[in-house]
């Protein structure tokens, strides 16, 4: 396959005739990178293919890691609907997706594919790897894309949610990541795309993966979830937190979720903290209780289909953008609701 | 050393869509670069051999005020790279500026916030990290530095991962890490007398350039709130007519 800037004006000529799509993507050639655990492919992570499918033109998906191959996670996204191949690298060096070996990785990966769209999800891997890639490509990438407007014009938010701006890239190489709420990810079909090893430049990571401590849940993931229950300052310690908040999630089979100023006063973990700095949430219900509704909350869930507030200041702004909204005394009305909502099943 | 960018407090995007009027408005310092500063400052409170903490800013004159807060809370000198406000400065940018600053004044650590409030990017740390060609550690919630030995706590997707590499290292930081110090008024008089060096892009041999092309900036869609029910029956009721139970 030929290589550099030469190779990629031969090699997206090659996709000029077989592009379709919106039509806007003649040129387009999409890198989708998908997460994958031991062989475990993260579905989460598919929302790559969604928006790479919006650019028209051949997308790949691309994995490394063990288990990429040997444990069936190619062999998974082989079936994705969308997907023409795979490109998996088996190698434990990848496990912990540390920005530092993976960026060469990717960056190799991208040259050699001559990939004009490189495209992955705004977790928390996306967001330490891709930018690293970008300077070993010398390209300007753009965040939490929420919508792709044509092959070179993206829309993402800014200021917290405030204004929605849209930019057009000038750079060879689009490096994008995805808002997951914004595209849903690709299904797994019945797709047979081809899967190939990658080129692996096998570069030692510089900084080494210690431990980790991931809060176990078996409620619905937050970030995914159809039902949010989310809790702020007003559960007021958390005993009350824990007394009110998990009991009303589950009579919904909802996710947990929590204000900045609850996570802040211990009553509930960071990794459930919803707004500008923590998840970015869209479910068909967000119901929270002793939230005021301050604009980095609201950045984080004004896009749920609709939204439920209990608070007991009749003012509080959160009732300025709920669509179902009762002023009244959590401690009475959270139970209230608990047990009428159990009482329907 | 660090990057400190401009915020304000209500966000109104300008009538004719160009962006976000930023004329008349409150700015102040980047909450997650203060509490990188914090850090900084800690880390020489915790006697750990701190021999310089210098502050940088890139943008129009009033860079200098966020810079001066920064000597305030701790940081013992300032760097402004005097940016005209129409040069718009995209984090590819700031990161080279950085690298040139960093390799010129021989730093070893870097902090920068996770992201600035403004544009939400979330990059600069990352390409800095890149093109220095050294480890990187964002969203860091806790920051152990044992000689050359550097262990972080991150802030992940559903909990905490540990990493440690070795110094020269890039840390941004995440709003758990600390809680900044406010700049007290002798601090604040003391700060004017710190030393504020003023430079230009082209000093370091860069220039403002533009990759991405604002094509528009609008409001969100505004959502019709204020459908209040009277009692959690109501609620449970509008649940069912809006088809979410």
């Amino acid at each position: 396959m030929p290589q550099g800037a030469g190779g990629q004006a031969v090699e997206l000529l090659g996709h000029r005739c077989q592009s379709s799509g919106l039509g806007v993507g003649r040129w387009a050639s999409t890198l989708a990178i998908l997460e994958q655990h031991n062989g475990k492919l993260n579905t989460a992570s598919l929302g790559a293919v969604t928006a790479g499918k919006k650019l028209g033109g051949p997308i790949h998906g691309f994995l490394a890691g063990t288990g990429s191959k040997s444990g069936g996670a190619a062999e998974e996204a082989a079936k994705v609907d969308g997907l023409e191949k795979v490109v998996a690298v088996e190698n434990a060096a990848y496990d912990r997706g540390l920005a530092e070996n993976w960026a060469p990785l990717l960056a190799e990966t991208i040259k050699k594919g001559g990939y004009s769209h490189v495209i992955v999800g705004h977790s928390a891997f996306g967001k330490s790897v891709l930018p690293r890639v970008a300077a070993l490509l010398d390209v300007q990438p753009i965040s939490d894309v929420t919508a792709i407007e044509s092959e070179d014009t993206f829309v993402r938010p800014i200021y917290a949610g405030n204004a929605i701006l849209t930019v057009q890239s000038a750079d060879k190489t689009k490096l994008l990541t995805v808002r997951q709420t914004a595209f849903a990810p690709a299904e797994v079909g019945s797709g047979t795309a081809a899967v190939e090893d990658g080129n692996d430049p096998n570069v030692p990571s510089a900084t080494e993966w210690v431990s980790e401590n991931l809060t176990k849940s078996d409620r619905p993931d937050l970030g995914s979830a159809d039902r949010v229950v989310s809790g702020g300052r007003g559960l007021k310690s958390k005993e009350d937190f824990d007394r009110l908040i998990p009991p009303l999630a589950d009579a919904l089979g909802a996710a947990i979720g929590a204000s900045r100023a609850a996570v802040d006063s211990g009553f509930a973990d960071n990794s459930l903290q919803v707004g500008q700095t923590g998840k970015n949430v869209a479910p068909q219900l967000y119901l929270c209780a002793g939230i005021s509704g301050a604009i980095q909350h609201l950045a984080g869930m004004k896009d749920s289909k609709v939204i439920a507030a209990i608070n007991k200041d009749a003012d509080a702004p959160i009732f300025q953008v709920a669509d179902v909204g009762l002023v009244g005394d959590l401690f009475e009305k959270v139970p209230e609701l608990t047990e009428k909502l159990k009482a329907l099943k | 050393m660090w990057l400190l960018t401009r915020i304000q407090v209500k966000p109104r995007v300008k009538s004719d869509k160009t962006g976000v009027e930023t004329s008349g408005v409150k700015h102040s310092m980047n909450p997650f670069d203060e509490l990188s500063i914090e850090e900084a400052t800690r880390l020489r409170e915790r006697k750990l051999p701190v021999e310089d903490i210098l502050a940088v800013s890139a943008g129009p004159a009033k860079a200098q005020d966020t810079i001066r807060i920064a000597l305030a809370m701790g940081a013992d000198r300032g760097l402004h790279i005097d940016v005209p406000e129409s040069e718009a400065l995209e984090p590819l940018t700031v990161a080279k500026l950085l690298k040139a600053i960093a390799e010129k004044e021989k730093s070893n650590l870097i902090f920068l916030g996770k992201q600035a409030i403004d544009d939400d990017a979330g990059q600069t740390g990352q390409i800095l990290a890149g093109l220095l060609d050294w480890p990187q550690a964002t969203q860091a919630s806790k920051v152990d530095i044992d000689g050359e030995n550097v262990t972080v706590t991150r802030e992940v997707d559903g909990g905490v991962e540990t990493v440690k590499a070795k110094l020269p290292i890039i840390i941004t930081t995440d709003l758990r890490l600390n809680e900044p110090r406010y700049a007290s008024l002798p601090n604040i008089m003391k700060a004017k007398k710190k030393k504020l060096e003023k430079k230009t892009l082209k000093d370091y041999g860069l220039e403002a350039f533009g990759r991405l092309k604002t094509v528009k900036v609008e409001e969100p869609p505004r959502r019709k709130g204020g459908g209040k029910v009277e009692d959690v029956d109501g609620m449970i009721g509008k649940f069912k007519e809006l088809g979410v139970l």
